[in-house]
């Protein structure tokens, strides 16, 4: 369980990243923070690893306040799945992966073995595992990326638009995995992203931020599309637009869901 | 010709004494301008003196070093001592800019992925920062060790045997072929020793090498 406590982050130079914010994340779910570029999602995201310190309130996990911990210990304690891959690139990609096996003391053949099991976990073929970062598509990248976070095997994981720069067919493809990743693993998530659809498919809960990593609305995604709670997350979720309408037509005594400008986008079972 | 067939020996044994020179003082310039050079790019208010520092160090002539060394550290005057302790400061002085520069050219992002996944002070050094920075360092090894190949034979000078001696006893006695021997075969291992430090900086960074390359297999 994640617990944030009222925090804030105040930079020096003024910048108000986190105002005050307080969230619970509950063990085993998937808690997505959605919000627009500059809303402070990647700030909460790093208090958790301590990559940020709060300059107000405190982040707990599991009970126990995340300054009183030691930040090396902690972060390899934690899956952190950055928002750019963050993969070193002068390692391979099996090295990659075992990453933190390898830093806390896995022998060579443990780490390897392990990283060959992520690899084919996160969808990747065994032949890419002697590879360098650059010679990996970006879809790929960011399955390795996933696989290094899974590698010590931690409660926690912290995703930060994972699956950003890829198309979204493959995007699609990775939350698929996600999804199955989780419904073995049971991990706790917090997952940011600024792609409703993503935000919906993935998440228990959906808190929706404006700036300053205010919560517009938290709910799951049926709560929200039902009631969105003000202009900014209707706007938000695109339901002002009628992006999220939807009526039924009957075809061949099928009934068929609509978007508003008539195409199909499924069927009522 | 004639000159090299009847003094071969002398050659390679002058050449040896040349390598016993400059391999040692590369390898303690390497050591020592290492941790210097991680000061000055972890601290940059130490870092700026010590690299103007290193720059006058550099400017100091060959002579009147050779001749402080002793008094300094208490090596004998004519001795290899003084000689590789002479050619480690001018080493360091070269060398300490570049291990700057290299950490310096190390990506920020990579550096700061490497941490939030756990890389311990010590971790970040060994496993992220040197490595990266190593194709700088090596650039600058690899002045240095040119340089300091042409540096070894000023000790002649002072009587410390090396190719350079090939060049004082020729000019004093007149042979044209023993300084031109002199001349080449220092060149040559020079050459030498550069192609080994490209080929060892090869094999130390094959992601360099292979950065985008081969076919890119779709996955399952
Ligand atoms: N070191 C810093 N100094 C000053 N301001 C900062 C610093 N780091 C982040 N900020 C500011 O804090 C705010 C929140 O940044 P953050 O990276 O958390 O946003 P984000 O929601 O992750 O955005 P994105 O979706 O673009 O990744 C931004 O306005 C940013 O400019
Ligand atoms: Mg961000």
């Amino acid at each position: 369980m994640i617990e944030f406590e009222h925090v804030a982050k105040h930079y020096p130079d003024g910048t108000v990243a986190v105002r005050d914010f307080s969230l619970t994340v509950p063990s085993h779910r998937c808690v997505v923070l959605l919000g627009s570029s500059g809303s402070g999602k990647t700030t909460l995201l790093r208090m958790v690893n301590r990559m940020v310190d709060p300059t107000g309130g405190r982040v707990l996990i599991d009970d126990a306040d995340v300054r009183d911990s030691d930040p090396v210990a902690l972060r390899r304690s934690i899956g952190y799945v950055l928002q750019s891959g963050g993969l070193l690139p002068h390692r391979t990609v099996a090295d990659n992966v075992a990453t933190v096996p390898l830093l806390t003391g896995a022998t060579r053949r443990a780490a390897r073995s392990r990283a060959l099991e992520l690899l084919g976990r996160v969808g990747l073929d065994e032949s890419l595992a002697q590879r360098y970062p650059a010679q990996l598509s970006g879809g790929q990248q960011q399955r390795v990326g996933v696989a290094r976070a899974l590698a010590a095997d931690p409660n926690i994981l912290l995703m930060d638009e994972p699956f950003g720069a890829v198309d979204p067919l493959v995007r699609r493809e990775l939350q698929d995995e996600l999804l199955r990743l989780q419904s073995d693993l049971g991990k706790t998530i917090l997952f940011v992203t600024h792609d409703v659809d993503e935000a919906f498919r993935l998440g228990d809960e959906v808190i929706v931020l404006r700036p300053q990593a205010e919560i517009a609305q938290r709910g799951t995604s049926v709560e929200i599309l039902a009631q969105p709670a003000d202009d900014f997350v209707r706007g938000f979720i695109g339901a002002d637009r009628g992006r999220r309408s939807l009526r039924l037509a009957t075809s061949g005594g099928r009934q068929v869901a609509v978007d508003l400008e008539g195409h199909a986008v499924g069927i009522l079972e | 010709m004639t000159w090299l067939t009847g003094n071969w020996p002398q050659v390679l044994e002058l050449l040896v004494g040349h390598l016993v020179l400059t391999v040692p003082a590369v390898g303690l310039s390497v050591l020592l301008a290492l941790p210097l050079g991680r000061l000055a790019w972890r601290l940059p208010r130490v870092g700026g003196p010590l690299l103007a520092a290193a720059t006058l160090l550099y400017a100091v002539p060959a002579l009147p070093l050779l001749i402080v060394i002793p008094v300094l550290i208490g090596t004998p005057l004519r001795s290899s001592a003084t000689m590789i302790a002479a050619l480690t400061v001018y080493g360091v002085a070269l060398l300490v800019r570049s291990v700057v520069d290299g950490f310096g050219a190390v990506d920020r992002g990579v550096r700061d992925a490497a941490v939030a996944v756990g890389h311990s002070p010590t971790g970040m050094l060994w496993r992220v920062d040197l490595p990266l920075a190593l194709p700088v360092i090596l650039a600058g090894v690899r002045v240095v060790t040119v340089s300091t190949v042409g540096l070894v034979t000023i000790g002649a000078l002072i009587g410390v045997p090396s190719l350079g001696s090939l060049l004082t006893d020729g000019f004093q006695r007149g042979i044209v072929a023993e300084v031109v021997t002199g001349v080449v075969v220092t060149v040559a291992l020079a050459l030498i020793l550069d192609a080994a430090l490209v080929l060892a900086g090869k094999a130390l960074t094959p992601w360099a090498a292979r950065r985008a390359r081969g076919p890119v297999v779709v996955s399952r």
